[in-house]
């Protein structure tokens, strides 16, 4: 019997399960995939344009910003995304995603209060967080070294 | 007349004069892709942006309804139009061009029967002749106002459900016709605790149950008393859970029940759940179901429009999903 109160309990029998191991697998293969591109890269900026190890990481983020930008903008980034799930999401190229697809979608409201306004909608929290952890992180990290 | 406690029965005969059901290129793609009278042939519907897509399917539903017809668009005394978006702003740009009283509904997608049955009303009590009734819903305006940008690489689960880009329009009056709009039950806002954005089938089940519980009582009739029973949007997920909740009620739908979200994708159409928003309901009622009861391969239909009264903001506020269903029955006039 079905009731208000044991309602979310009775109905999971209906609620088609998410699939976390294949999508595990999809975004470990896909994720692994992205880096694999990005280490071709720097391999690339390294071996054809005279950067080193550390300096080769620049434009090796820049090209793979560049590339889920145009990938977003012709439509395929999202059906990665579907497909991928946090394979795609977590790689700098889903940041970039974020951004140019919150772009795309405020542009009707024109260039300042439509695009400049919302590009950062989504990647705000990444952000926010990125600085806040990267701060208390470098903090720790500079007690420890004072400390030990 | 009330008959009941939630219902209406028109008695002085309300009648369906013209319908019209506008899609998008996927609705096209579909099972039902014949059945419309225009579909376009992109999302954008030759307009600069969703939001001018989406007046422009209302528009172009309501044209298309007004030209089957006689009836001269200054003869029309009221026009009744919700649909998703924050102020109702696609019916509320499209009725400016349109000469006549207009009342602005929103019953998230359960606005098709909403605005159907307080039309029909008018016209039974007498204050209006002909009534232009009207819904509408893009996927991609949906997109933005209720999740994220389109173009945002974001994985769905398989509860989710995708909007149907479309119109619907239907004109009814009083003088008869071959389908009548019989009566409507008017539905309750039921809240079953369910908050995920994102499995809207799960939480508008007990809405439409319930007011197809109500229903049989108020009119004093058995699901078999149906061809078809309808629901909007309820989707792969919520309709095993409306059969069961309608089941232990008394009322076995099973052998007459069929879903609008599930009847206008293939199911390799890559939809999850399947379809949902106003237009769901809307185009394949004034449709599919308006030509077959149109053919006589129908009689009487319940249709029970599905809405989810859902606000990003407030569900993030960790608010549950309240729910509404709406009811009318469609049947022949001969019937």
């Amino acid at each position: 019997m079905i009731t208000k109160e044991n309602y979310a309990k009775e109905i999971k029998k209906y609620q088609p399960k998410p699939k976390l191991f294949k999508n595990c697998l999809k975004a470990f293969i896909v994720g692994g995939l992205i880096c694999v591109v990005g280490q071709a890269l720097s391999v690339m900026y390294i071996e054809l344009f005279g950067f080193t190890e550390k300096s080769a990481g620049n434009p090796t983020v820049t090209t793979l910003i560049l590339i889920s930008a145009l990938l977003t903008g012709f439509g395929v980034y999202d059906r990665l995304g579907q497909f991928a799930g946090a394979g795609s999401a977590v790689p700098v190229t889903g940041f970039a995603n974020s951004i140019t697809s919150a772009a795309l979608e405020h542009k009707s409201e024109g260039i300042v209060l439509g695009v400049a306004t919302n590009m950062f909608k989504l990647a705000g929290s990444v952000i926010v967080f990125g600085t806040i952890s990267a701060y208390l992180v470098g903090m720790i990290r500079y007690l420890v070294q004072q400390f030990l | 007349m009330k008959t009941g406690k939630q219902s209406w029965m028109y008695n002085q005969g309300v009648f369906v004069q013209a319908s019209a059901a506008v899609t998008g290129p996927k609705e096209y793609q579909g099972p039902l892709g014949q059945t419309f009278d225009y579909s376009y042939e992109n999302l954008h519907c030759d307009e600069k942006n969703w939001e001018s897509a989406e007046r422009a399917l209302l528009k172009k539903s309501v044209d298309i309804c007004m030209s089957k017809t006689n009836i001269r668009e200054d003869a029309i005394d009221l026009f009744i139009s919700g649909d998703l978006l924050n102020q109702n702003v696609s019916s509320n740009y499209v009725a400016r061009e349109i000469p006549s009283s207009f009342l602005c509904v929103f019953g998230a997608c359960s606005t098709s029967m909403e605005g159907l049955a307080i039309g029909a009303s008018l016209i039974d009590s007498g204050n209006c002749k002909n009534v232009l009734a009207s819904t509408s819903s893009h996927y991609s305006t949906a997109e933005r106002q209720f999740r994220y940008p389109t173009e945002y690489g974001g994985q769905k689960p398989d509860t989710a459900t995708s909007t149907v880009t479309g119109a619907g329009t239907i004109l009814i009056n009083g003088e008869a016709s071959d389908i009548q709009v019989e009566g409507a039950t008017i539905g309750k806002v039921i809240d079953y605790g369910m908050s995920d954005p994102l499995d809207m089938g799960s939480a508008m089940a007990p809405a439409a149950a319930d007011t197809i519980v109500q229903h049989m009582k108020d009119f004093g009739r058995k699901p078999e008393d149906y061809d078809l029973i309808l629901t909007g949007d309820l989707s792969s997920v919520g309709t095993p859970i409306v059969k069961k909740m309608t089941e232990q009620s008394g009322y076995d739908i099973e052998g007459v029940h069929r879903d609008c979200g599930l009847m206008i994708y293939h199911s390799n159409q890559q939809v999850f759940s399947g379809g949902s928003g106003c237009a769901c309901s809307a185009v394949v009622t004034y449709g599919y179901i308006l030509q077959q009861l149109k053919k006589n391969n129908l009689k009487k239909v319940l249709i029970i429009a599905t809405g989810a009264l859902l606000s990003p903001t407030v569900v993030q506020q960790k608010e549950t999903i309240p729910c509404i269903a709406h009811a009318v029955v469609l049947k022949r006039a001969d019937a």
